[in-house]
Parts: structure tokens; sequence; C-alpha cells
């Protein structure tokens, strides 16, 4: 498997539309608080915080996004998985009765995405265990010479796990061009900020060079900066793209509000948040 | 029995693409060496990191390969006990988790790498299979098995070196099911992995002594064979366990269960490991008579 061949499979989109990525994160941020008001709680800030970066990976990098894709996404952060419930969902992978039935006796979905649903390529919630799995499926994608691209994302919490970081060493030491990562570096956790209880775990994307992956950091609530950061790289080795986003990302009371990390809005909240979202369109 | 391990792993590598080993730092002796040279692709060594070791195999079998995480026993399940609760058990993958030279096989290496209570912690998860071959040729038959079974994820305890064959005369490995290295009709010694080779000793004294003796071979046990056992305790007067274990999950208190349940009337003594970390020095065979678990404790017992 040439590294060339690795590229070009991977980025057959030339063009990018801005607009249209912004239309999309709406309507997933809309239907995502439509069923918050179905459940007691739901993990919403997280999901919001990494909505454009997971919309760019199912409709802007990966190739025939669904059933059917060559290559893979894998939500290591699985408590941000409402954002890719709804786009399984848009896709057509996820029926709309699905997630109507979130959390529920009748549905299958959980809070955190579980293997064997209609997309989910495993079962994660438990931080840290994402991207040792993400380098056995780049490594059984090499090992049969397809150009498989695996994709994932990690909370920068996860970082704080040791298991993130011996996945992280072994994916560049066996030079697994195949990998694409980010960080949704929305700096918060259940005790605050993670900039503060953790000041050592920055600079970020630097650790990482260090490790031998080629790095990236970007805006991650811009839709062009993450196809672009992808679509650009060397491709030499596994991509970190550590992506800065905010935490609840395009509702102004959620924003960086650590509350909002596990909480479903009342019914004056979601009008709020509805309004918002249309004012922001 | 690692040598055997890696002869039989070598081998369905070469018959299947899909078979994969993942190991934390093992010595590349034998076989493991041909594997890691003819297959390098295939051979993962993930250097000390054991936690990556099981979500690198977990990840390839999400894929549809087959894979085999190897280490020391304890280093193979309890260092990453959560990838394999999540990875392998909950997604219910097809890894075998390979525990080398479990129980107090490195006698001189002390408590760290004592591995006496794997059986119960593996059979604790739902999913989870296990294994524990009582010589070279059973580790043959558990090791095909392994490689190519797709009902989830094992925890296949094996032994290191040295071990005798055992089993050469034995009625044919089945998984799931008790295997009779010979039959009598008055005592039965139930037992499992290396200390078989004990149970032999002690059922040739009590053969010599006019005792029939049945020794078996549970070497399944998980899914355990409760039907072979409860029969095992109708069918014999006097039902001995003895196990490389701690007494809490092993064979012997799921023999104890099965006795009740069934009602049984014979007499059954059990012999484990203590309850206790082992701080003494000396031979395998030291460290068990430390716990009660030599020919010489038992005969005295149940002679």
């Amino acid at each position: 498997m040439t590294q060339a061949s690795f590229t070009q499979a991977s980025f057959t989109q030339a063009s990018f539309d801005a607009k249209a990525a912004r239309a999309r994160c709406q309507r997933y941020r809309r239907r995502i608080l439509d069923i918050s008001q179905r459940v007691s709680a739901l993990h919403i800030g997280g999901a919001f915080s990494c909505t454009e970066i997971v919309d760019g990976i199912y409709n802007e990098l990966m190739r025939k996004p669904g059933l059917s894709s060559p290559d893979t996404f894998l939500m290591s952060k699985g408590h941000g998985c409402m954002i890719q419930y709804v786009v399984l969902e848009e896709l057509g992978v996820l029926s709309r009765a699905d997630l109507d039935a979130y959390c529920t006796p009748h549905g299958r979905l959980g809070v955190h995405p579980d293997y064997g649903n209609p997309g989910i390529e495993a079962s994660t919630g438990s931080l840290g265990h994402g991207l040792s799995m993400v380098v056995g499926m780049a490594l059984a994608e090499r090992g049969r010479r397809r150009d498989g691209m695996i994709y994932t994302v990690l909370s920068d919490g996860e970082t704080q796990e040791g298991s993130t970081w011996e996945a992280v060493l072994m994916a560049s030491s066996l030079k697994l061009t195949n990998i694409v990562a980010f960080i949704d570096n929305n700096d918060f956790q259940s005790l605050g900020r993670t900039s503060e209880t953790h000041p050592s775990l920055y600079p970020l994307a630097a650790k990482f060079e260090a490790f031998g992956w080629e790095t990236a950091e970007i805006n991650g609530h811009d839709s062009a900066a993450i196809f672009h950061a992808v679509t650009t790289r060397k491709g030499d080795r596994p991509l970190m793209v550590v992506a800065r986003t905010t935490k609840g990302k395009g509702v102004s009371y959620m924003e960086n509000a650590p509350i909002w990390h596990y909480r479903a809005p009342n019914k004056d909240e979601y009008a709020q948040a509805i309004r918002e979202l249309e004012t922001q369109a | 029995m690692r040598n055997t391990f890696s002869e039989t792993l070598y081998a369905e590598a070469t018959a299947n693409p899909e078979v994969y080993i993942v190991v934390a730092d093992i010595s590349p002796a034998g076989s493991m060496a041909k594997f890691s040279s003819e297959y390098p692709e295939r051979f993962i060594n993930v250097g000390v990191a054991e936690q990556t070791m099981i979500g690198i195999a977990a990840g390839l079998a999400l894929k549809g390969c087959q894979p085999f995480a190897y280490t020391i026993a304890t280093f193979s399940l309890y260092r990453p006990f959560e990838m394999i609760r999540d990875d392998l058990c909950y997604q219910n993958l097809p890894v075998t988790v390979v525990g080398m030279g479990a129980g107090v096989i490195y006698s001189t290496l002390g408590g760290t790498h004592h591995t006496q209570e794997d059986i119960a912690i593996a059979s604790a998860l739902p999913n989870m299979q296990v294994l524990a071959p009582c010589d070279p040729l059973e580790c043959i038959e558990a090791t095909r098995w392994c490689a190519r079974q797709k009902n989830g994820p094992v925890y296949l305890r094996i032994g290191k070196a040295g071990e005798p064959v055992l089993t050469a005369d034995a009625e044919p490995w089945q998984f799931g099911k008790l295997r009779y290295l010979r039959r009598g009709s008055d005592v039965c010694i139930l037992t499992y992995g290396v200390i078989t080779a004990m149970a032999v000793e002690i059922a040739d004294k009590l053969t010599a002594q006019g005792r029939s003796v049945s020794l078996v071979s549970a070497h399944t046990l998980k899914p355990l064979d409760r039907e072979g056992i409860s029969s095992a305790l109708q069918q014999h007067r006097h039902v001995v366990v003895i196990e490389e274990h701690a007494p809490q999950g092993g064979l012997a208190s799921q023999v104890k269960q099965i006795a009740w349940d069934v009602r049984a009337t014979c007499r059954l003594d059990t012999f484990t490991l203590q309850d206790a970390f082992i701080h003494n020095y000396g031979s395998t065979n030291d460290l068990l008579a430390a716990h009660g678990l030599s020919p010489e404790r038992i005969l005295a017992t149940i002679g």
C-alpha cells in the first residue's frame, strides 16, 4: 500500500460547500434539541462542541458515508454520540423511529454508542478505549491491502487516559497513515476547565508531534478548516487534528457552562435555543 | 506449553491470513520468532502497553480478523481488565486473551507475577469463554479451537515450559465437555491446567492402593460442563477437586454449587490455593505446597 493511494482514495471531494455544511449543522443541533424534549438528560454540550467535526467526517471526508463506506468512523468520545445518531439518521442508516425512541425501553439507542446498532462501529463510553481500536482497525485495513481510512473523535479529557497514549505511540510506530483523529478540545470536563485543572496537558499538538504524528490546529467549528486540515495533510504519518471548540456551541446559555454536559433543556430553554439557532441561520 | 501454543498458532496463521497476534514484549523464542519474521504485518508487539494490546486486538476483530493477545497471565488479564470487559466481552468479539505462565508458575518472581484469581475474574465476564489445557496436546486442541471459533472472547490459560504429556491416550478433546483421562468407579479427581500432572501422581497412588480412579480434565471452565460434573458427582462415591486457583470462583466452588443443586450424596473434597498472597520462594511445587497443594497433603486427606 503506497502512501499516495491512501491520500488519493480518501479525498475525492474536490470542493467544499461551507453554506451547505452550516445548514446541516444547524439541522443537526435542532434535531438534538428536539430529542432532548423526550428525555430527562442527554450529553448535549459535548455533542454541540463536535457537531462540525462529525458532520465534516461523514459528509465531506468519508467516501459513500453510510453502511457501504470503505471508510470507518469510530466515536471515541462516546458521550458525544447524539451528533453521530442525527447524522446517521439523515444518511438513512438509523431511522427516525430509532431516534425518537432514544433511551426508551422500546428503543435501541442509548447514551453511548453500542456496537451492533446500524452505523456504530464500536461500543464506547468508557474513555480511552477508542484510539486503540482505531489502531487495530487501521492494521486490518493495511493487512488486507485496502485503502479504508479510519476516522475518530476523541475528547480532550480522553488525553488524560494512559491508554490513549499507548495507542498514540503505536499508531505512529506502526506508521499507520490511514488514521485521521480529531480532538474535540472544548476545554471542559466535570470539575472545570481542563486548562486549569491540567495546565500541563498543553500544548497538546506538540505532544502528538513529538510522538510522531502529523498535526494540525484549527477552529473546530470552522467546517472549511476541518476539511482542509485533512485534505491538505502530508499523509506520511497518522494525523491528529487538535480542534479548538466551545462546549454547547450554538446556544448562548449552554456555551462553556458545565451544567450542560448532561442535562436536557426545559420548555422555555428549548424555545430560546431554537430561536437562537434560527437567528444564526 | 508456550512453545506448543506458538507452533500451533503459527500453523493456524499460515492457513488463515486473518490470524493476528498482538503481544506485549514477550521473549521471541521458537515459533513466535518464526511468526514475527514470516508474517510481520500480523505480529504486533505493543511493548509494555497491555491496554492497547487488548484494544488493538478488538479493532482487528471489529474488522473481521481473528486476533490473539498474548503475554504473561497477570499482564494479559489483570492490567487491561476494563478493555477486556468493554472491548472484547461487551462487543462479543472473537479475541483470545492468552494468559501464559498462569497460577504460580513464576514461582520466584513474587506475587506480582502470580495469577491466583484469573479463572474467577475471567469467568465473571458475560460472553467470556475460559479454557485451561492440562498438557501440550490439549494446548494444541485449545489453540486450534480458539483460532477457528467466532463465538466470542476466550481467556486461554496456559503453562510455560516442561509440562509432561498426559493425554496421549485420552478420549478426544471437546470444547465445553469434561475429558476423562482415565475412567474408574470409586474416586473421581476433577482438575485442569498444569497442576493436572500432580493429579496424575495422586491418581496413580490411589490406584496402587486398590481404588478405582477417574481422572478428569475440566479444560473448559466456562461454559462449565454442569451436566458432566453432575454425572461425575452421581457416579462416584468420592469426588476430589484439585486446582491451582483461589478458593473463590474457580472449579472447586462451582462443583460445590452443582453438588448442592443436584443433591449429591458423594464425599466431596476440594484443594485450592488459599485466599492469600504467597510471599515465599522456591519451585512451583514449593509454592503450591505452601498452600497445601502437594500429593502428600492431598493423599493424607483423601486416602
